[in-house]
């Protein structure tokens, strides 16, 4: 009964924060653990996970959040990444200059997308957001000049002042500083004035209209930070395989970052998090004992999805909090 | 008298073959309570979704201070000054009594960029939170603050919807059966909570409960099949004999 006579608003609590902490100590020492034990190549699989977490974080935002179920995030991630390539291809190396332009080339095609599919809901909603992003894939695709179907190379990571990005665990390190910064950020806007308006819209839509609000530029907001925080994680991933490929751009992408948010949990802070990390373990381990490990990925899935139903991020969170009472 | 603080003029409004408006003219003037009644189905609350802005009408205009609103958004139409409630509640049912009417006064705000303010947490901004609590207490919710909106009685609920509309601060105040549903405590509350608020603020209120209108009601509009057939002094819309006919019918004959 006490769960349910809390506001469903969105608030803080220092429980939270300090496990936070904590979480993010831990991370941060995982790269020397996994040295010191001989694996060094688990470094860069770490990374790609944090990546794919921060790029279903910022679809999280955008679905959970925003309440907008948009299939189309593949376009600002892969547009991300394309734009690291081009400007590296150009000379521009330096991530302090193409990072931030990766972001804000996503954050523009997610303006110019958002402001087109906004004007739908619900299924056409989801379609339009999908169309948007196939054409974006095929533009891509199309240009040889972009590598066409084989993508576009980086001859090496992004510059990062005395920072060599080509440490697997320097580059480890950046990729968790941007997914820390991103979930702090928007546990900021989660708390202020924005999110609360995001949040009301998402429970009663006209009512919040009814109040003066118009919600179709709030709506809008919400998906530009979303879009843009995909952008940077694209320039993140890039940096990571070395490559632009098409693949990031692919609908099956997006459908990849929305079982993400799926399985981690709708609308949940960590959900991206959970989800990325769910999904690439499983499919890391499953991939080792079988071929048919798609086959065995999708039937876990389905255990994933039925034991917790809202997600991992908020089993786990259930798990720790039925310990913290006893 | 010059142009009223609404004025609607030649409003119609169809659904598919129904004519739920037909030539609708109406003047409320500043500072009056004015009823709208009529039988169900008479077209009561689909007039005051044509003035608030939840649908456009197909024919006819809206001015509001003497501005044409027809085709503005209902969002729009908020900011200038026109505020409503649903004859069905409609809250945030799952957040608190206090979060619901923080986010209605929260709207009016437009100090650093209104809602568009990205980093303080809305829980610091003591000036909404404690406005929110006044407004409450405005309505007689005061206590309930932590209360979830869902979980409130009925006749709490329809208090906390008018706390809401109240918080947007408007000049014209569209209720639309506030009284729905309540028991006779509850209905006597707000009609004494109305009573109180038709001193401030201008209201268009659609009612079935008859004493109510003629205790509450400066003038009364009587609306039958879309049309307006009558507008006038309470004891006059009484004393009318197509009014009785038409919609008083035997109860007060
Ligand atoms: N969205 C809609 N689609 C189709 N018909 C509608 C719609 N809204 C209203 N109507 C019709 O328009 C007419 C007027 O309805 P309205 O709800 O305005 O009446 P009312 O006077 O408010 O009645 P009540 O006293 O029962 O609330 C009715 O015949 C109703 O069926
Ligand atoms: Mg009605």
């Amino acid at each position: 009964m006490a769960a349910s006579e809390k506001s469903a608003l969105y608030r803080q609590s220092a429980r939270r924060r300090a496990l936070a902490v904590v979480a993010l100590l831990v991370l941060a020492a995982l790269p020397p653990l996994l040295q010191a034990l001989g694996q060094d190549f688990y470094v860069s699989f770490a990374a790609r996970i944090l990546i794919f977490a921060l790029a279903a974080t910022s679809l999280n935002f955008i679905v959970g959040f925003g309440g907008m179920v948009a299939f189309g995030h593949a376009a600002f991630f892969g547009a991300g990444a394309y734009a690291v390539a081009i400007l590296a291809e150009r000379g521009v190396v330096s991530a302090f200059v193409a990072w931030p332009a990766a972001a804000a080339l996503a954050g523009l095609l997610s303006l110019a997308v958002g402001a087109v599919s906004l004007r739908t809901r619900g299924v056409y909603f989801i379609m339009i957001t999908l169309a948007f992003a196939q054409m974006i894939y095929y533009l891509f695709v199309s240009l040889q000049a972009w590598g066409g179907d084989d993508g576009l190379p980086l001859m090496a990571r992004s510059s990062f002042g005395p920072l060599d990005l080509g440490d697997d665990a320097a580059f480890y390190w950046v990729a968790l500083a941007c997914l820390a910064g991103a979930l702090f950020l928007l546990d900021r806007v989660a708390h202020a004035r924005f999110g609360r308006v995001l949040q009301a819209i998402r429970e009663n839509e006209s009512r919040m209209e009814a109040l003066g609000y118009p919600v179709a530029a709030y709506k809008l907001a919400c998906f530009v930070i979303g879009g843009t925080l995909a952008g940077l994680a694209g320039a993140l991933i890039a940096n990571h395989g070395l490559l632009a490929s098409p693949n990031l751009l692919h609908w099956t992408q997006s459908g990849t970052l929305l079982v993400m948010v799926i399985v981690g949990g709708v609308g949940a802070l960590y959900g991206g998090f959970a989800g990325a990390l769910t999904l690439l373990l499983l499919e890391e381990i499953l991939a080792g004992f079988t071929v048919h490990w798609h086959m065995a990925l999708g039937l876990l899935l389905l255990v994933v999805v039925f034991r917790a139903p809202r997600g991992v991020a908020a089993w786990l969170h259930g798990l720790f909090s039925r310990r913290g009472a006893k | 008298m010059s142009g009223g603080l609404l004025d609607v003029a030649g409003v119609g409004r169809h659904f598919g073959g129904v004519h739920a408006l037909s030539d609708v003219s109406l003047r409320v003037t500043e500072g009056e309570v004015h009823a709208l009644i009529g039988p169900n189905g008479a077209g009561k609350t689909t007039l005051i979704h044509q003035i608030s802005g939840a649908q456009t009408p197909d024919a006819g205009t809206i001015r509001f201070a003497g501005e044409d609103v027809t085709r503005l958004s209902m969002h729009t139409r908020v900011t200038r000054g026109i505020a409503r409630s649903w004859q069905v509640t409609n809250v945030f049912a799952r957040f608190s009594a206090l979060d619901n009417v923080a986010l209605a006064v929260q709207g009016r705000r437009r100090d650093w960029g209104g809602s568009f303010r990205f980093w303080v947490p809305a829980d610091a901004e003591r000036a909404i939170v404690d406005e929110a609590a006044a407004w409450l207490a405005e309505v007689g919710l005061a206590g309930r603050e932590a209360a979830i909106a869902g979980s409130l009685a009925h006749g709490e609920q329809r208090q906390l919807e008018l706390a809401l509309a109240l918080a947007t601060k408007p000049r014209l105040l569209l209720l639309d059966e506030p009284m729905a549903g309540m028991g006779p405590e509850e209905s006597e509350r707000v009609v004494g909570l109305i009573e109180h608020l038709g001193r401030k603020v201008t209201l268009l209120l659609v009612e079935h409960d008859m004493d109510a209108v003629f205790r509450l009601a400066d003038r009364v509009s009587v609306l039958v099949g879309g049309r307006l057939i009558f507008t006038g002094l309470p004891d006059e819309v009484r004393a009318h004999p197509e009014v009785k006919k038409a919609y008083l019918g035997e109860e007060l004959v």
